[in-house]
């Protein structure tokens, strides 16, 4: 698919921090040169092409109760009604009846369902992806037991297909796809990174070491804004005396792929990574802070690879939690209280809610949960690619004051995440409403009290 | 033929011929599609505790109350209310009791030991007008609900109508009220083909996909430790 209009009509504006289109404000984004009937057929066919049985009970069971508003943040903040979850996947629930279904004939024959076409899809942009973090907050509300969150990303397969993501995320996709980094931080730039941090930070940082039994990954968020990350992940891979190794052939864990929706590319930067740590003869594979990396790899990949994957993957957190229970990471106390932000594709829709508890635990902070707190806890706005698109700004911001009272109300010192998309989405929150609370990493707290070492 | 002998015979069959094969057809349809197996390594031993989800999603968490509240108590009231009003009162159990028969080949106090219980007619009678209350409270909200407004469609409003028909001609010919007795049970028996013939088609499916989406969601989620 070609960038056509991406780079003519809306020049993108690479150099600036985040990606940007600044006009037309309110626009359908499109990509490629392709006739509307094509797109439409294309976004049907993409959007059933992994529809399996679980699909299809969830697209049976609902029963319009409108519950799922209720537990969505775009809704809860604009109460305007179109935010309700399930309605942000209507085009595809009206195709599946009348194309797909068991009772297809019926819907058509009786015109009950009309067909889609690609103005509604178009229209539909905006709620597939600028007001859908893919939370899953919706899914853990509906009585019927349907996984919205899992359709919108269905409905994103058939968007990407037909070449209607919004510009910036296509844009950083492909340039994922391309270089080997959305955000810039390609190999080149990840080795000079490494040697820099190194030489500054006086720390060894092993990269493509031939053999290694962890292998570690960064997200390009880290790299690029937060790259006393990878100085972190050093520090404490050499005080729990890993085997480890970054490889340049695998270290990008960040996976536009899957926010955009588009599967093959989706399956492109999961491989990379499959094949990094098979190459070095991994164990485990560390994820870094980052939300939508986990669920990329964590759960989809085996399935993508084919086959169990050799090794174990796990979130740094986890890493973390395991070595501080094995005793052989040691951390000094922090006296301060603290709020843990848990980032939904790791918590809620992760499993890992202990982890990063049990790691503020070892660091002696007194925790103050939010409420709600854990896997029923709010989004900070900005995940599934929803912080990469500047139209959805505006929106973006409303939904995050929700995040600050919540972290307000508890009144805690300091506010800790383990992903570096939430951080990001906090670090632009803070700057916009000037705000006076700063998120912090928890992976970086732990690289600065560790026993025995220097802060 | 006159419209009771319709009603009692050929509408009869001929509704419950298309409520079993439409169901049957629909559920095969979905159940046959291709479940592809989960290849990642399951956090947790096993899956099927999951299945929990199937009750447990009854109820709202503390989190969700608080916005659902309405929906959930109205929605409660109609189920119970139709419930008992279908499967507890005399008529509907004598003809039960015939099915159960007929199916079975013996007798459904012989088989339990005990007869089908049933409560009296004032009784069942306010259930029905719980249930319709309920359904006419739902319907408003429906329409002046911005969410439900703007989510609702042919089929929700339709399956409303075939839902209440029922309950409704159920009680007229319980108090034999606005025609002679003979055609109100028509009518009532006509209102519940009106019932299955449209079940297999629209939401009222729900009755049996409930199970499997909760059970589908609380299994996959269940793997993964993940919030249930």
């Amino acid at each position: 698919m070609s960038a056509s209009d991406v780079n003519t009509e809306h020049p993108l504006e690479l150099e600036t921090p985040r990606f940007s289109v600044k006009k037309p404000a309110v626009r359908y984004d499109k990509q490629g040169e392709v006739p509307d009937a094509e797109r439409v057929k294309r976004a049907m066919q993409n959007f059933v092409r992994d529809f399996g049985r679980s699909a299809a009970i969830y697209m049976e069971s609902c029963v319009h109760c409108g519950n799922c508003a209720e537990a969505c943040h775009f809704y809860a903040t604009t109460n305007d009604p179109k935010y309700t979850p399930i309605w942000k996947i209507e085009p595809f629930k009206q195709a599946y009846k009348r194309e797909y279904g068991p009772f297809a004939w019926f819907y058509r024959a009786l015109n009950l369902k009309s067909a889609v076409t690609v103005e509604r899809l178009e229209e539909w942009q905006e709620l597939i992806y600028d007001s859908c973090t893919v939370c899953g907050r919706c899914s853990l509300i509906c009585p019927m037991g349907i996984d919205i969150a899992s359709l919108v990303s269905l409905a994103r397969h058939g968007m990407a297909k037909a070449g209607l993501v919004p510009h910036e995320l296509w844009a950083v996709a492909e340039r994922g796809e391309k270089e080997g980094s959305p955000l810039g931080a390609t190999p080149k730039v990840f080795k000079d990174r490494i040697e820099w941090l190194a030489d500054d930070y006086e720390v060894d940082i092993p990269l493509d070491k031939a053999k290694a039994d962890v292998l570690c990954t960064m997200s390009s968020i880290e790299i690029m804004k937060y790259p006393e990350s990878i100085v972190a992940t050093a520090k404490i891979m050499k005080h729990v005396g890993a085997n480890w190794t970054f490889r340049l052939d695998g270290y990008e864990a960040t996976n536009f792929g899957l926010l955009s929706g588009n599967a093959d590319w989706q399956r492109d930067m999961s491989m990379k990574l499959i094949d990094a740590a098979i190459a070095c003869g991994a164990k485990t594979l560390v994820l870094p802070e980052c939300g939508h990396a986990y669920g990329a790899l964590r759960w989809m990949g085996a399935n993508l690879y084919g086959k169990p994957l050799p090794f174990r993957v796990v979130h740094i957190a986890e890493f973390m939690a395991e070595h501080v229970k094995s005793g052989k990471l040691r951390l000094k106390k922090v006296g301060k209280s603290v709020t843990f932000h848990d980032p939904c594709q790791i918590s809620r829709r992760g499993g890992a809610i202990e982890a990063p508890r049990e790691v503020l635990a070892a660091l002696g902070v007194e925790l103050r949960e939010m409420e709600p707190t854990k896997g029923l806890n709010w989004c900070c706005g900005g995940g599934g690619g929803v912080v990469t698109i500047h139209r959805a700004d505006a929106l973006r911001y409303k939904v995050f004051q929700l995040k600050m009272n919540q972290i307000d109300d508890t009144g805690a010192e300091l506010p800790v995440t383990s992903c570096s998309n939430c951080r990001q989405t906090f670090d632009d929150g803070q700057a916009h409403f000037k705000w006076d609370k700063t998120m912090n990493s928890l992976l970086e707290m732990v690289a600065h009290n560790l026993e025995g070492e220097a802060a | 033929m006159d419209l009771l002998t319709f009603a009692r015979g050929p509408g009869m069959y001929w509704a419950v011929t298309i409520f079993v094969i439409g169901v049957l057809w629909k559920l095969a349809g979905v159940i046959l599609l291709r479940a592809k197996r989960d290849l990642s390594e399951a956090r947790k031993p096993s899956a099927w505790t999951g299945l929990r989800a199937i009750l447990t999603r009854s109820w709202p968490r503390r989190a969700f109350v608080h916005g659902t509240a309405f929906s959930e108590v109205l929605g409660y009231a109609f189920h119970v209310g139709f419930l008992f009003t279908l499967v507890f009162y005399l008529p509907h159990v004598l003809f039960f009791e015939d099915v159960f028969k007929g199916l079975l080949g013996v007798n459904f106090q012989r088989l339990f030991g005990v007869p089908w219980p049933y409560f009296s007619g004032g009784m069942v009678n306010f259930f029905g007008a719980v249930a319709v209350a309920a359904l006419i409270a739902l319907l408003v909200h429906r329409i002046v609900n911005p969410v439900k407004r703007l989510i609702s469609n042919f089929d929700d409003y339709f399956s409303w109508l075939v839902t209440i028909a029922p309950l409704v001609t159920g009680m007229l010919t319980y108090g034999h009220v606005g025609a002679p007795y003979q055609t109100l049970i028509a009518v009532h028996l006509l209102s519940v083909e009106l019932l299955l013939v449209w079940f297999p088609f629209g939401k009222l499916m729900h009755t049996f996909t409930v199970f499997m989406s909760r059970g589908t969601q609380g299994m996959q989620f269940e793997r993964k430790g993940a919030t249930l």
